[in-house]
This record gives C-alpha cells, sequence and structure tokens, in this order.
C-alpha cells in the first residue's frame, strides 16, 4: 500500500460562509437602504437617493460583488418601491453602473474630494435621464423640482454614505489579506 | 456548478449588460402594457414589506413626537393666550349654531326630510410614504381580514386627504390630494359654485374650471362635492389663497407632510369606475345641462 499525500482540504464551511458574506454584503446592504428609504420621514425621493451612491461606491471599488444582474434588481425594487414608472429607474441605474464601470481605473484613483464632484456629474445625469424616462413613460411634462430635489439629496448624502461605505470596504479588504 | 471556459465567461459578463439594458427597456413596455400585472407586484411586495415598516415606523415616530413635544412646550404660552382669544369668538359662533341647530330642528319638523345614515369608517395606521419623486402616495397597514375598498374616502383628523386607489392582502395604497393625478370634485362654500382641485405634486393643489363669472375669494372654504357620484357632498377639503403667480390655490386642512392615521370612510358610493370599465361615458340625459 503506497502512502499518497492528503489533498489539500477544501474551503472550510466558516471561511466559506465569511467569503459569500463579504460577496453578497454590498447587494443586501444597499437593498437594506432601499427599503428602510421607504418609511416616511418626510424627505421626499429618498430611496432614488440612496439607490444611486450605493451602486455607483460598490461598481466602482468592489464590482465583482455588484454585477449588472444585482443592479437590475435593486433598480426593479426601487422602482416597485416608489411610484416611478416600471424600468425607468432600472435603466437609470443600469446606465449609471456601466459608465462607472467603464472608467473605473480611472475613478478607482480619485481622491475622495474629486470623487464627490464626479459623483454630483452622475446624480445630474441620472436626475436628467429619469425626468426624461418620466416625460416619455407618461407623455407630459413632469415637473422640474422633484429631480433637482433629488438631485440635491443625493450629493448631499453621497459624503456619509461614502464614508461608511469606504470604511466597510477597507475592513472587508483587511479581512480578506488576513486569510 | 457548471465550469465555463474563461473567453466565454468573459464574454457573457461582458454580454449582460445591454442585455439588462434591454430588459429593462422591456419593463417599461410591461409597465405601460399591463399596469394591472405591476400593481399587483408593488402590492405583494408592499404586503410582504409592511411589518418591517412597521417596526422601523416606530422609533422614527416616538423621535417626532417628542420634537413635536419640545416645540408645544416651547410655545406654549403664546398658543394658550390665543386659545382664550380663539374661545370667546367659538363661545359666539356656538349660541349662533345653537340658535340654527334650534330653528333647523324646526323647520325640518315642518318637512318630511329624510336624515342622512352616518357613515361607516374605519382607521388605519399610515406606514409608508409610497410615493416617489413624481407622486404623492402614501401606505397603510391594514389587518388581514380588512374591509378597504378601492374608492374609499380618506381622511385625517381636519379634512380631505385622498382617496385609496390600491388594495392588498395587508395594506392598502391612498393617493393623496396633493398628486398630479388626483381631481377632485369641489364647491366653494361661498358662492356655492362647483370647480375641479388638480394636485401638482405641490403642497397645494389648484382650482381649475369654475363657472364664468363666480372667481373663487381669497379664505373661501372648500369642500368636497357631490357632483360625480364619488364623494358625499360637504366633506372639508381646505381655504382657496391665490398664489403670486394668480393662480387658484387651496390650503387643504390635511397635514399631509405628516400623516399618521388615516380615516377611511365608506359613503357606499360608486362614482369611480375601474379604468377597465370605462369604455365611453354614458349618454347625457336632455334634461341636465
Amino acid at each position: 500500500m503506497d502512502i499518497k499525500g492528503r489533498p489539500e482540504p477544501p474551503m472550510g464551511l466558516l471561511r466559506r460562509l465569511d467569503a459569500g458574506a463579504r460577496a453578497g454584503f454590498p447587494a443586501c446592504f444597499t437593498a437594506f437602504l432601499i427599503i428602510l428609504a421607504a418609511v416616511p420621514v418626510g424627505a421626499p425621493g429618498l430611496i432614488q437617493a440612496l439607490a444611486l451612491p450605493g451602486i455607483f461606491f460598490w461598481t466602482i471599488f468592489r464590482p465583482a460583488a455588484m454585477p449588472a444582474p444585482v443592479v437590475f434588481l435593486l433598480g426593479l425594487l426601487q422602482d416597485l418601491l416608489s411610484f416611478a414608472p416600471l424600468g425607468a429607474g432600472v435603466l437609470t441605474l443600469l446606465v449609471v453602473h456601466g459608465v462607472a464601470l467603464r472608467w473605473r481605473e480611472v475613478l478607482v484613483r480619485q481622491s475622495f474630494l474629486a470623487a464627490w464632484l464626479i459623483f454630483c456629474a452622475f446624480a445630474a445625469g441620472a436626475a436628467g435621464l429619469g425626468w426624461a424616462l418620466e416625460a416619455v413613460l407618461g407623455w407630459h411634462l413632469p415637473p422640474t423640482t422633484p429631480g433637482l430635489t433629488q438631485f440635491g439629496v443625493s450629493v448631499g448624502l453621497y459624503p456619509m454614505l461614502a464614508w461608511v461605505l469606504t470604511r466597510l470596504h477597507t475592513a472587508m479588504r483587511r479581512a480578506e489579506l488576513a486569510l | 456548478m457548471i465550469r465555463l471556459s474563461i473567453p466565454l465567461r468573459q464574454a457573457l459578463a461582458r454580454l449582460s449588460l445591454p442585455v439588462l439594458i434591454a430588459a429593462a427597456f422591456g419593463a417599461m413596455l410591461l409597465g405601460k402594457a399591463d399596469a394591472l400585472l405591476v400593481e399587483r407586484a408593488r402590492m405583494a411586495l408592499a404586503d410582504a414589506l409592511s411589518p418591517i415598516w412597521g417596526a422601523v415606523q416606530q422609533p422614527f415616530s416616538a423621535l417626532r413626537d417628542t420634537v413635536s413635544e419640545a416645540e408645544t412646550l416651547w410655545k406654549l404660552r403664546g398658543e394658550n393666550a390665543r386659545l382664550v382669544e380663539e374661545n370667546e369668538r367659538l363661545r359666539r359662533w356656538q349660541a349662533t349654531a345653537l340658535a340654527l341647530e334650534a330653528e333647523n330642528a324646526l323647520l325640518r319638523r315642518q318637512l318630511s326630510w329624510v336624515p342622512e345614515p352616518a357613515p361607516q369608517f374605519r382607521t388605519a395606521r399610515v406606514v409608508a410614504d409610497a410615493g416617489g419623486t413624481y407622486a404623492r402616495a402614501v401606505l397603510l397597514a391594514a389587518g388581514p381580514q380588512h374591509h378597504i375598498r378601492k374608492g374609499q374616502v380618506a381622511l385625517d383628523e381636519r379634512g380631505f386627504a385622498g382617496r385609496v386607489t390600491e388594495v392588498g392582502n395587508r395594506s392598502a395604497r391612498v393617493l393623496l390630494a396633493t398628486d398630479i393625478n388626483s381631481r377632485i370634485p369641489v364647491t366653494l362654500e361661498g358662492s356655492r359654485a362647483r370647480a375641479i382641485m388638480v394636485g401638482s405634486n405641490m403642497a397645494r393643489p389648484r382650482l381649475q374650471h369654475w363657472p364664468e363669472g363666480t372667481t373663487p375669494r381669497e379664505g373661501d372654504r372648500v369642500v368636497t362635492s357631490a357632483q360625480a357620484g364619488a364623494f358625499p357632498a360637504g366633506l372639508p377639503v381646505g381655504v382657496v389663497r391665490w398664489s403670486e403667480s394668480g393662480a387658484a390655490e387651496v390650503e387643504l386642512f390635511a397635514q399631509l407632510e405628516r400623516l399618521d392615521v388615516l380615516r377611511l370612510f365608506d359613503f357606499g358610493l360608486s362614482g369611480i369606475l375601474p379604468p377597465e370599465a370605462v369604455a365611453r361615458p354614458e349618454p347625457r340625459t336632455p334634461g341636465r345641462r
């Protein structure tokens, strides 16, 4: 009977759970924020304003955890929870995701302030696209104030959200490097 | 798990975004073509999430209560002076009302007046602000065996708030009077002129289509009209205000920006037809204008 070396044991259950949790966290956290934003606190457009920074941030810093199908599902959730026409939010988020992914190499190296300014451009584009889709789908000219509000809220919320998300992201990366 | 070669996997990953964007356009078409399906999906999701919202709502309302409590304490003195003055005024009105009531009873006894039945109502808690950027609507949590149906009239403690537009198993959606899709037949109490109150997603809906010659006056009280058979006459709605741009608007009595509970009245009226039933308007009878 010859002696063979034991094959390397497969990834342990705990480690696999850990990796799975880390991979699923961005999507779940964004979905959680979207659901929470529907609670009435008196701020209009909060759902859209929270979904956009989440998807922007994770697309740049952790694209593997925020693939296009997940963005699609999050957009669907956002459209179903808000009263917006179905599909408009999905398209806006997918476009933001696609553009951010294309420019990822550049965006990932920016400082916080530059990232914020770039996000402002993204938020303006998303609000404009949302307005245009609302106009086409509803076949009337919607007022511009809600779009501006949404833009303002999402730009204002971004630094706070990004600060929390950056902390989470560095913690996750440290855990990955430690393995 | 299916093992794919690396180039194939890369190609799939590159293809997924265009496919999903096409799917988003598909979703838009679906939402336009089959509004009922989307509505049902929305209500199923809202049904599933309403317990979570109910739980999350509580700390928020506790916080809001604390803040408003502090504000009230702050303003107590001025409020008191105002109330004393108002009480004086109301006493005078009460006397007038009692006199009028007595006179009314006297006159009614001389006619064969059929009294109107008291309407049924139930109260439901507002759990979520279902409106997005372009809509004003709220979601109500109702028990699993509620008797809420479409078209019921929602009032807060002060006045008219909106109308039930969608009903799920454990929740219902109320389209507020400020929504851009809201059209409410109203009567101006001063001149008895009829008008339509049109929502504009702003805090104050506008008045439109009042009859020639009776312009709404600033401060005129606005009540619902029984004109279309959708509302009973005389529910308090608001007060006419002329905006700076010269449009007649209604300042609502209801505090739509902080709704906690709504009373849903069942007046047994069936004036609102479901969209699929509206094929063409009924021919006008020659006797009516």
